[in-house]
């Protein structure tokens, strides 16, 4: 064999995530499905509702983390789906790098992929409901998205791996992995409401520490509980 | 004791290996051990356990008992030790919207080649499919995917290689690539480990050769001892009769 290096976990972690990105621009396929998700559910929500029974302020957070949550589980439901096919899986579990690092490239490549719905939802629901987002909001909806999304990415990889195999994977994954997205979805919309009603900034600052401890808290658990999910 | 000549330890070492599924043992006490430059062609119905056997000689499935060894290391979570395997199985382990340099050059990536490129070049010329080199996978014709996932498996070139059934589709050339690549591991010491059921394939490659019928190894000798003529008949009594 030649003088070969295992790479190190972030390398192998930026190979992976590299990887399924290149993929997924080339067949475009997970994002503009959960793209147009996004759309139709903006439109779909702002034709059914009635607001005189209740103000926009009130009903955008919900509206806007129900579609985060639903078109990021359509992305992520193809992540392990694409290792699937040929069985490419094989090829990257026989290679010599870490499991942990895999892992991380692959919610790295979902991060980048919730994030990209993300830029397109919420100026999609801020025109719809006319939300007032011309100010310091909208950094600060992002922030709240952004950190959100690490927790959801990271235990809907796993689950994704956990039930790629599984005949009835499109419905495992969200019955398995919303129950965990309450502990990150709760904080997010609670802090996205009070931004949006124009409360100070400090006001969130108590969510976004939770939605921060969450983060680490499923990032390093789903990281180890990882390996498992691949034994047969 | 000091001083005493140490003995190399096998290529490739499988001791006492079974994998249970349910109340199904895939394989039941597997035993082998390969020199480097061996190649072991193992025959086997459907349903033997070969695939399963192969899977857990590439660390893909831990055993229920047993250990494959590579060098005399266990195989499994060492990467070190990954790293000296190759695994080219019936399904082409590429990705289809990638190009065919890019599926290799990726692997070559995650096995931490120095010069990526240009090892993943030189495998695809090896394969002779280095014309296609940017055309996706999913628009090869399954030969052409077959070389390609060969090229992958080889980029590294690994000192033991695992081949599930690979001259499925492959054509005239294909097969003759796929030959010389393996008859050049095996000249610079690589182990093979061939399961096919086309038992011509396997007696021109193989070293020694081995049946195995509901997960156990029911013969096992060396190539020499084989003879050609009667060999096929010898086969379907073991996998038919149960001797």
């Amino acid at each position: 064999m030649s003088a070969a290096v295992a790479p190190s976990v972030l390398a192998t972690a930026l190979l992976v995530a590299r990887k399924d990105l290149l993929i997924e621009y080339r067949t475009r396929s997970a994002f503009l499905a959960a793209l147009t998700f996004a759309l139709l559910a903006v439109v779909i929500f702002r034709f059914s509702w009635d607001p005189t029974a209740v103000a926009a302020i009130d009903l955008a957070p919900g509206v806007l983390w129900v579609i985060f949550v639903f078109s990021g589980l359509l992305g992520l439901h193809r992540s392990f789906g694409g290792e699937q096919a040929d069985r490419a899986i094989d090829g990257l579990l026989a290679a010599p790098v870490s499991r942990e690092a895999i892992f991380l490239g692959k919610s790295a490549a979902n991060l980048v992929f919730v994030a990209a719905v993300q830029l397109v939802a919420i100026p999609a629901v801020a025109l719809f409901y006319d939300l007032p987002v011309a100010g310091g909001e909208l950094p600060a909806i992002l922030l709240v998205a952004l950190l959100a999304a690490v927790g959801l990415v990271a235990v809907g990889t796993l689950f994704s791996a956990m039930t790629v195999n599984t005949r009835l994977a499109e419905l495992l994954l969200p019955m398995l992995a919303l129950p965990f997205f309450v502990p990150v979805v709760t904080p997010a919309a609670l802090a996205t409401a009070r931004i949006l009603a124009g409360r100070p900034l400090a006001e969130i600052g108590g969510m976004l520490k939770l939605l921060g401890g969450f983060d680490l808290i499923f990032v390093v658990a789903c990281t180890l509980a990882f390996p498992f999910t691949l034994e047969e | 004791m000091a001083g005493a000549p140490s003995t190399p330890p096998p290529a490739l070492e499988a001791v006492g290996l079974r994998r249970v599924f349910g109340p199904r043992r895939a394989v039941d006490g597997v035993a082998f051990a390969l020199a480097p430059g061996e190649c072991l062609a193992l025959f086997g119905p459907n349903g033997a356990g070969k695939t399963t056997l192969l899977r857990m000689l590439a660390g893909l499935l831990s055993p229920t008992a047993g250990e494959a060894r590579v060098a005399g290391r266990p195989i499994g979570e060492d990467p070190a030790v990954r790293a000296r395997v190759g695994l080219i199985s019936h399904h082409s382990l590429l990705y289809a919207a990638l190009t065919a340099r890019e599926n290799v050059e990726f692997a070559a990536r995650l096995y931490g080649l120095p010069n990526p490129a240009a090892a993943a070049r030189q495998a695809l010329e090896r394969m002779r499919v280095a014309d296609r080199a940017e055309t996706p996978a999913r628009r090869l014709s399954r030969g052409l995917q077959q070389r390609v996932s060969i090229a992958r498996a080889m980029v590294h070139e690994p000192d033991v290689v695992l081949l599930d059934e690979p001259f499925t589709g492959l054509d005239e050339l294909g097969a003759r690539a796929l030959t010389e690549a393996l008859t050049a591991l095996r000249a610079h010491g690589a182990a093979l480990v061939l399961v096919t059921h086309n038992l011509g394939e396997g007696l021109a490659l193989g070293t020694r050769v081995a049946v195995m019928r509901q997960g156990r190894l029911v013969d096992e000798r060396s190539r020499a001892a084989v003879d050609d003529r009667t060999f096929a008949a010898e086969y379907r009594a073991l996998v038919e009769g149960g001797s």
